[in-house]
């Protein structure tokens, strides 16, 4: 079963994203996590660094794979999980919540409107494993 | 359409994620890599290897026609022994690494990677015609099955009454389990002990539901490619195709262990005699990553600011916990503990060259 909390506004890279006041949390969803398998590595920007909208900010590793991880609006990293360096399968455990990866401050929070709620991100899934 | 193995359904039935292999559909994980990485090294794990391919050479110029096409000494086997070999062409280029079984004196096993049965056939009967021996592929009649594992030979001897001990490392005898005949040899591909199960076809089902069945409570789970290729990795095993291929010889793949230059002449003799003598240019090494991103296969090889070659096989190594792989390297740059760059999405990392095998199971018993 797929955890997709409410709370939360999704992107269709398969990153969640929390919103509090101008700032806003990212990670992987738990689907994300799960197509990936055991996570080994993740590459994370600094904080300070710029992304635009749909541009990798870093990357997820897992035995098998490299997945990139993209940036769900434009914006400027504010601080990074630097904890996945050493525990990189809180990505797995926790993705949603010791597994977050950046907090990030919008260049413009209403951008963050336009991302999925938890029931269009169920719906995205559904279609895409039909496919 | 992809080809598929006699135990497809078991792999969907099991929730196995499948990929394409070669041109052939085959179970990539079942619980997930690390998993069954782990249980490998600590319990037991059972693959379904049946995309490798069985060529059968028999008759009276059996051993003459092996002895020319591979590169170790078929003459010095007996009877149900094994030998880990490679085929080479003029050049001394590998077409292919194999397992030579003896079966007897004229008969003779070969069993070869997934992708190189259809060359490898026409290669080995390219070369037969002048002598009486007959060349059959018969690897769409057999299914193989890896049981592996340091508990692999208690769970395999609760349904085989011929006693396993008994088969020494790289031997194999033909004998029943569970009531159905086999060939079982003590070898595999995954550094540990155990054994590889050859049965026909119809029967791989049944031995493979039953040894998961039998095995369950000894921890024995069913483990897919992705655990395959990092357990390998971990042995230093060369994966034909990333670590060796028709522009490497099996010298510089650091397989000269397997290369019996006075055996007698053999194809590609030759080139490796002249490559000996002349020394080495290059040769595959393992290596550590001094860093926690691990370098996948094809990423870009540095030194001195210079690229010299990419990673041959690299991996995250689940049981070591490290990032390793195995890379040519200019012959001035292979001695153990010294220094290059491998260039990760753009960053140069620190790696070194270390002794192989990365992982030794230690010998319980002799």
């Amino acid at each position: 079963m797929v955890n997709t909390p409410e709370d939360l506004s999704y992107t269709k890279d398969h990153e969640w994203v929390r919103i509090s006041g101008e700032q806003a949390t990212v990670g992987i969803t738990d689907h994300a996590q799960q197509q990936l398998g055991d996570v080994v590595y993740v590459e994370l920007p600094k904080a300070g660094d710029k992304f635009e909208a749909n541009e990798p900010f870093g990357s997820v590793e897992s035995v098998k794979a490299v997945s990139e991880i993209y940036m769900p609006v434009s914006g400027t990293v504010v601080n990074v999980n630097s904890a996945l360096n050493d525990a990189p399968e809180k990505v797995n455990t926790d993705p949603y919540h010791d597994g977050w990866m950046i907090i990030i401050k919008p260049d413009n929070p209403a951008t963050l409107d336009g991302l999925l709620t938890a029931a269009e991100y169920e719906d995205y899934i559904k279609e895409e494993a039909a496919e | 359409m992809l080809k598929r193995t006699p135990l497809h359904d078991s792999h969907i039935l099991l929730g196995a994620r499948m990929v394409d292999f070669v041109g052939w559909e085959m179970p990539v994980q079942y619980s997930g890599p690390i998993p069954e990485h782990m249980a490998v090294r600590q319990a037991a794990g059972l693959f379904d290897v049946s995309h490798m391919g069985e060529i059968e050479v028999c008759g009276a110029g059996a051993l003459a026609l092996v002895q020319r096409l591979t590169t170790n000494d078929v003459a010095k086997l007996r009877d149900n022994q094994v030998q880990y070999s490679t085929m080479t062409n003029e050049q001394g280029g590998v077409i292919d690494d194999l397992l030579v079984y003896r079966l007897n004196e004229d008969y003779y096993l070969l069993v070869v990677n997934a992708g190189g049965i259809d060359t490898d056939f026409a290669w080995i009967q390219s070369h037969a015609s002048t002598l009486n021996v007959e060349v059959h592929d018969t690897s769409d009649a057999f299914a193989l099955l890896a049981l592996q594992g340091p508990r692999a030979e208690f769970i395999l001897q609760r349904i085989c009454d011929h006693m396993l001990d008994r088969i020494p490392y790289y031997w194999s005898q033909q004998i029943e389990v569970d009531g159905i005949s086999c060939r079982v040899s003590r070898t595999g591909y995954t550094g540990e002990d155990g054994f590889e199960i050859l049965c026909h076809a119809a029967d791989a089902r049944h031995i493979w539901n039953r040894l998961l069945v039998i095995g369950h409570a000894d921890g024995l789970i069913p483990c897919g490619l992705a655990a395959r290729n990092t357990l390998r990795l971990e042995a230093a095993f060369r994966l034909y195709g990333n670590d060796m291929d028709q522009t490497t010889t099996p010298l510089e793949a650091g397989l000269a262990w397997v290369v019996k230059l006075n055996k007698g002449n053999f194809i590609g003799r030759d080139a490796l005699q002249r490559q000996k003598a002349e020394g080495l240019q290059r040769k595959l090494v393992g290596f550590e990553v001094m860093d926690k991103a691990p370098a996948r296969d094809g990423y870009p090889v540095v030194i001195n600011g210079q690229q010299v070659s990419v990673v041959a096989s690299g991996s995250y190594a689940p049981y070591l916990k490290k990032n390793i792989g195995m890379v040519y390297l200019p012959i001035e740059h292979t001695v153990v503990g010294t220094q290059f760059s491998i260039v990760i999405r753009g960053r140069e990392v620190p790696a070194r060259v270390v002794e192989t095998p990365f992982y030794k199971r230690e010998k319980r018993f002799d």
